[in-house]
This record gives C-alpha cells, sequence and structure tokens, in this order.
C-alpha cells in the first residue's frame, strides 16, 4: 500500500546533472521533481511543472520525465494526453483564449471565435505560421458575469464583441510589427 | 499557548479595525479585476494619501467578491457616522469623486506638498462638484441583495483573503476550536448529520452520513479530499470561496478530518484557477505557521496537515473516484462503486471527498449550531445554496439564497429581469449534467428533489439564463458536444452513446431530421442514461431529454414535413 508520505522512491537516483544539451530549464525541471522525492505519485505535478517551465510537452521531456520518476513512457504520455490542460505544440508568442463556457456560449462568444480566425487566418486552436500568435478556447475561466470573456496575454477582458477582440489583437500585433521594423532600421 | 496567540491576533486587528473612522473596501476578484478594479484600488490609495488624512482616519482595503460581478469593479464605503453605500461601475474618476466625497482633506501649507500630488489635490476638489456619483450607489434594500441570505458567503467580501488576521478577527477558526476542545469526533458527524447539510457538488448526500460512515472504518491512515474542480462551465462559485475566503474552506476541512479521523488532506483544485492554488497555498502556510496546522494541532493531540493538487483541466474529475485517480498522478477515470471512497479511496485507505462549498458549510453550522442551520430551507434541503447566476440578465453575478426560493425570485427579483426586447425562455441548472426549466415551472421551489422531478438537478450551482434568441436544439448540442470531448472512454454507453446522440442532433439541426430520429434520440438518451459507469454518463442526456421534454416544438419545427408518398 502506498501513502503519499510512504511512497516508493527510486532509491538508485539519477543524479541531478541536467540534460546532456547544457539547456538550464532542465535543472528547474530536476528541482521540481527532486522536491516531490521522485515519487511516481507526483507524475501530474512534475507535468505541470513542466509545460510552465517549457510552454509544451515535447517528446524529448515526456521521455525525461519517465527516465526520472521511472514511470513507463506509455504512462507518462497516456497521463499526460488524458488532461485537456496540457500541449504538445509551442504556443504563439502572443495568445488568445476564447472562453466557451454556457454563459459566454448564450452571450456569442462563437461569433467571436469565427471572427478572429477569420481575420488573423488561424485555424482554432492553432498558431499563426509565423509563431507570433495562436488561438485557442477554453472551457470556461469562470468569469461568468462578464460574458463573453476572452484572455489575451494572461488579462482577462470582458464583455466583447468580434470587433473589440479584433482591435485588440491588432494593437498587440501591431506593436510586435513595430519592434520589428524599428530593429531593421537600427 | 497557541489558543492565546490566535486570540491575541484576532485582538490587535479587530482593535486595529475599530480605529478607523471609514474604511473602504475595493472588489479585486477576478472579474472585477477584469473590468478594470486595480486601476480603482490604486486610484482609491493615491485618493487618499493626496488627502493626507488624520491616522487612523482611512484605510483601503482589497477583498473579494460583493456579487453584483456584471456591475465591477464594486468599491464598499463603510463609514462609523454614516449608512454603508455600495458603489458600481467605478473607474479612475468615479473613484477621485467617492474619496472627495467621504474622505475630509486635511488642509495643509502648500511648500510641504509635492507637486504631483498638489494636481491630484485639485482634481479631488473640482470631484466634488461632479454630480456623476448617485447613478452608481447600489441600495442595499434593492431585491438583489435583500433577497439573498448570506451564510457560506458571509465574510466574503468584507476581509483580506491573503490575511489570516481578518479571518480570526471575523471569528475564524473558533469552530475547529470549539470542535477539538468541546466535542468528540462521534458528536460533530451527529451535529452535521442534524443540520441536514448535503453535499453540494451536485449529488445530494448527506454529508452527516458520510462522515459517520468513513468515522467507523478502521484504518490508520484516512484522508479527507478537497473538491475544487470546478468543471462545470457557467460557475464559479468554489473559486470565489477558494479566492476570497480560503481559511473558512480549510477549517472545514479540519473539522472534517477530526470527524472522520483523518490525518492528511488534500485540495484538488482546477489548474485554469490559478488565483484559487495560490491562496490555498497561501492559507496553508499561513494556518501552519500559526499552530492550526501540523502536528498538535491547536495545541491538542489531534495532527493533520494538507496539500495542494493541482487538476488539468478533465471535466470527470469532478467524480469522486476519478479525482482520487487523478490525485495519484493518473489518467483521471472513475471506477465502479462500491467500494465506496470512504472504504477504500486514495492508495486504498479511507477518503472523503466533499466539495468546497460543502466545507465552508461547516464552521458556520458549529458555530451557531445544527438546530438553527436546519431551521432554513426546506424539509429534504436545509441552508442556503450558492449559485453562479449568469447568461441573459441584468443582474449577473454570484448570489446565496435559502433552499427552496422559487425560480422567480431568483430571475425577475435578484436578475432583475432580462435585459432589451428578448423575452426570458429558460433556466439551465446543472451545467452538463442538468437540464432546462422552461417559465411555466417558475414558480417551482428550488431544491434537490424539485429540480431532479423536473429533470434536471440541483448541480454545483451554475445557473444560466436563456432569452428567446437562443435555440433549444442547438443549445442541447453545446452540452452535448462537451459530453463528447469529456467523456473518458472507459465505458462504452458514455462514449459512443454520446457521439451517437450528438451526430442525431447535427442531422436534426441541418434540417434533415426524419420524424422518427427523434424517438430514436429519446430512445438513445435513456440508454446512456441508465447504463453508464458514472456520473458524468448517467446525467450527460439530461439537457437534450429536457429540453425534448418542454420545447418539443422546436425539435419538430427543424424536421422537414413529409411529402406525401
Amino acid at each position: 500500500m502506498k501513502t503519499s508520505s510512504g511512497s516508493p522512491t527510486n532509491k538508485k537516483q539519477v543524479k541531478s546533472e541536467g540534460h546532456p544539451s547544457g539547456d538550464d530549464r532542465f535543472k528547474a525541471l530536476d528541482r521540481t521533481m527532486k522536491r516531490f522525492n521522485f515519487e511516481k505519485d507526483s507524475l501530474l505535478e512534475v507535468l505541470h511543472d513542466t509545460q510552465e517551465i517549457f510552454g509544451f510537452l515535447s517528446d524529448d521531456l515526456l521521455i525525461y520525465i519517465s527516465t526520472h520518476l521511472r514511470v513507463p513512457l506509455s504512462q507518462v504520455y497516456g497521463v499526460a494526453t488524458f488532461y485537456h490542460f496540457f500541449t504538445f505544440e509551442p504556443l504563439g508568442k502572443h495568445n488568445c483564449i476564447i472562453c466557451r463556457g454556457t454563459a459566454c456560449h448564450v452571450k456569442g462568444s462563437d461569433v467571436i471565435t469565427q471572427a478572429l480566425s477569420e481575420e488573423f487566418a488561424v485555424p482554432i486552436g492553432k498558431t499563426t505560421e509565423d509563431g507570433l500568435f495562436s488561438l485557442t478556447t477554453a472551457r470556461c475561466i469562470g468569469s461568468c458575469g462578464l460574458a463573453p470573456v476572452a484572455v489575451l496575454n494572461g488579462a482577462v477582458h470582458g464583455k466583447q464583441t468580434p470587433q473589440s477582440m479584433i482591435t485588440l489583437v491588432k494593437d498587440v500585433l501591431e506593436q510586435e510589427t513595430e519592434v520589428l521594423e524599428q530593429g531593421e532600421a537600427g | 499557548m497557541t489558543l492565546e496567540k490566535l486570540e491575541r491576533m484576532a485582538q490587535r486587528e479587530r482593535q486595529r479595525q475599530e480605529k478607523f473612522e471609514r474604511r473602504i473596501f475595493c472588489c479585486i476578484s477576478t472579474a472585477c479585476l477584469s473590468a478594470g478594479a486595480g486601476q480603482t484600488i490604486n486610484a482609491l490609495q493615491e485618493a487618499v494619501d493626496a488627502c493626507h488624512c488624520k491616522e487612523n482616519d482611512v484605510e483601503v482595503v482589497q477583498t473579494g467578491c460583493m456579487g453584483l460581478c456584471s456591475r465591477g469593479p464594486l468599491v464598499r464605503v463603510e463609514d462609523k457616522s454614516a449608512e454603508t453605500l455600495i458603489y458600481a461601475d467605478v473607474d479612475v474618476d468615479l473613484s477621485q469623486q467617492i474619496i472627495s466625497k467621504h474622505v475630509p482633506m486635511r488642509k495643509l501649507t502648500d511648500e510641504s506638498i509635492p507637486e504631483e500630488m498638489q494636481e491630484l489635490r485639485e482634481n479631488l476638489k473640482k470631484a466634488r462638484r461632479r454630480k456623476r456619483l448617485e447613478k452608481h450607489i447600489l441600495g442595499m434594500d434593492s431585491p438583489f441583495f435583500a433577497k439573498q441570505e448570506k451564510i457560506v458567503l458571509r465574510n466574503v467580501g468584507h476581509l483580506d483573503p491573503e490575511k489570516i488576521e481578518d479571518y480570526l478577527a471575523h471569528g475564524g477558526y473558533s469552530a475547529l476550536r470549539h470542535v477539538l476542545q468541546n466535542m468528540t469526533a462521534e458528536e460533530v458527524c451527529d451535529e452535521i448529520l442534524r443540520s441536514g447539510l448535503r453535499g453540494r457538488g451536485g449529488g445530494g448526500y448527506p454529508t452527516g452520513l458520510k462522515w459517520k460512515s468513513m468515522h467507523q472504518e478502521e484504518s490508520e491512515t484516512k484522508f479527507v479530499v478537497v473538491n475544487g474542480d470546478e468543471g462545470d462551465p457557467g460557475a464559479y462559485m468554489d473559486r470565489t470561496m477558494m479566492e476570497d475566503n480560503p481559511h473558512q474552506v480549510l477549517e472545514g476541512m479540519i473539522i472534517a478530518a477530526y470527524a472522520v479521523g483523518a490525518s492528511y488532506g488534500y485540495f484538488y483544485i482546477r489548474g485554469e484557477y490559478p488565483i484559487a492554488v495560490d491562496r490555498i497555498r497561501r492559507a496553508i502556510r499561513t494556518a501552519h505557521r500559526n499552530g492550526i496546522l501540523g502536528k498538535n494541532v491547536l495545541g491538542t493531540d489531534f495532527n493533520f496537515d494538507a496539500a495542494v493538487r493541482i487538476g488539468a483541466g478533465a471535466f470527470v474529475c469532478g467524480e469522486e473516484t476519478a479525482l482520487i485517480h487523478s490525485v495519484e498522478g493518473k489518467r483521471g477515470m472513475p471506477r465502479m462503486r462500491p467500494p465506496y471512497p470512504s472504504t477504500s479511496g486514495l492508495w486504498g485507505k479511507p477518503t472523503i471527498v466533499n466539495n468546497v462549498e460543502t466545507m465552508a458549510n461547516v464552521p458556520p453550522i458549529i458555530n451557531r449550531g445544527a438546530d438553527w442551520y436546519a431551521n432554513i430551507g426546506t424539509e429534504q434541503s436545509k441552508g442556503t445554496k450558492v449559485f453562479a447566476l449568469a447568461g441573459q440578465l441584468t443582474n449577473t453575478g454570484l448570489i446565496e439564497v435559502p433552499m427552496g426560493i422559487s425560480l422567480r425570485e431568483i430571475v425577475y427579483d435578484i436578475g432583475d429581469d432580462v435585459p432589451g426586447d428578448a423575452e426570458f425562455k429558460a433556466a439551465q441548472t446543472g451545467g452538463p449534467s442538468g437540464g432546462c426549466i422552461p417559465h411555466e415551472h417558475l414558480d417551482t421551489p428550488v431544491d434537490y428533489e424539485n429540480l431532479s422531478k423536473l429533470g434536471s438537478i440541483m448541480g454545483s450551482g451554475g445557473l444560466v439564463i436563456i432569452d428567446s434568441t437562443t435555440s433549444m436544439p442547438e443549445f442541447a448540442r453545446f452540452f452535448m458536444d462537451f459530453c463528447v470531448d469529456e467523456s473518458c472512454g472507459k465505458c462504452v454507453p458514455c462514449r459512443v452513446g454520446t457521439i451517437q446522440i450528438r451526430i442525431l442532433l447535427d442531422k436534426i439541426i441541418a434540417g434533415s431530421g426524419e420524424p422518427e430520429d427523434l424517438n430514436k434520440l429519446e430512445d438513445l438518451c435513456h440508454i446512456v442514461k441508465d447504463t453508464s459507469l458514472c456520473g458524468l454518463g448517467q446525467s450527460a442526456p439530461n439537457p437534450v431529454l429536457s429540453t425534448l421534454k418542454f420545447f418539443l416544438d422546436e425539435y419538430i419545427a427543424l424536421i422537414p414535413a413529409q411529402e406525401p408518398a
């Protein structure tokens, strides 16, 4: 029987030497696994932290976790793909999440998503080819009193319309091109 | 020792608060923040600073949800010598007007004031002459506030969620103290049973019974899990509770642990709620520092500790056996019951899983007694219920009402009717597991039994109002889409059945349905309902069944008339 305190830890542990690639972010990941004593039960927490550190879960990362927690790769993959929160592709530099909870749905969040997708030529759930902008949806972000709601680069915007969202995204992307142009000019 | 220290902390904080002539509360919960509460609270503080008040004249406090989220940011002014007022839609300009109205500006010689503050002072003087303020006052006697009864949310919006002192000053942890000093575990279970409290996550199982059966289990290791995996799209009661008064949930959890004999507990919180995760973690840390968690809780020989586990976006994890698998770091799939988690849960040990709101009900019940609680509500459903009121209403936000209130009162009094020319069509409760209640049943009292009689459920507390612009078959398809996505795939009726239901709905909505499709749809719904493994599958057809029952004409209208043979 396992308990939270007595769960089998992996005694012969690989020392935290980081990743052969020399990528420092792996040290942060090692610290997370160490904090949980390399317990197998901590898989979900480790996946959360990994996504936070790297932005997404690559095959390489899943293999790394599997080796260090000594959980079969099939199980790591099975858990990671079960939950919607994990993503296996890098997101764009700017990310827009449209809430499609019930309250937002009845107030027309679909129309907003469709409008953004057409305006910026990006399929829903994908990133533009230049890697600048991703359009994703969320089940519910719990701001139903302000429906319809969108999250642009972490900031929540309530009571939106297709036009207001397009303007917001355009502003963000225009700043991006300005920075680029300035960079080229300089 | 610990007790005295806590008492002193509470005393000191109460005295500190009482010193202030007036206290200005600004809501910084998610809804108000996205409406600009960040700027509002800064503007309030700057304006107060510019007034150069005497010491202990005024304090600006960040606090939690005041309820009327659609009119955020909300600011409440509590003045010792005047009536308490709540202002809605407070922007920077309005904050200056509020301060200039309520806070006396101290005269100072000009040299002592920095230039930019001089400018702000001039602005404040001018602001006093503007007359915009009256329109933003929310009457405390308006139906939105008057019809509510706050037990769970009583202190939400009145205290700073990040300060344990504030919770203590509001009588926090006194229930825990009473339980540990004066009650046996069995007496606690009995008290909760007598209060009539039922699970607020949707199931409605009597909490006291659950605790009792777990109390009787003989095992050295037992666990308590607080279910904060609020997956119902359109609901945010648990989020608000965890964000705006985390210590009340924690106190309920510790009392539960004492009653059932658990020594370790987990908060399972949705990954989409980073602030809730942060506040609960902070609450656990401060409770630890003050001897409320850990070894010898409050100086007694009771030991209990807690940790946070973060969910990762799976609706099915709201089901207790799936949730337990997820806490163990596995795929969140449910399993057959029995054995119930109270016999075999986390790592095979007895475990109780209670919803956030259920836990938050526990401290008030202990403080004010089971009899008091049992007096509120209806015969079968006691106490109050928190609802996230959303959709097509003038007033949307977080409300707490006594069980047995009619839907009509919620929609027309608290919600203040559907805005614009559209008309009320249905109230949807219980999210993807619930149903739609039409106009003719608006007088139904809201409790567990009456809602399920109508083919809906109480659910966790999502209450979405739909107006005449929404097509019901499409609305049913929206929920079915959700269930198709969220079905974990373990049992066939749910995995395959939900997809087949959606295909039928697609066909009907596209206008190529045949008359017998409606019968097929209903049969299929009953098969999925009767044969699925867990609550997700068993309730997934509810939105379709209830719309077929009350809005059949909308389905029929979509089916093309048959050409005569």
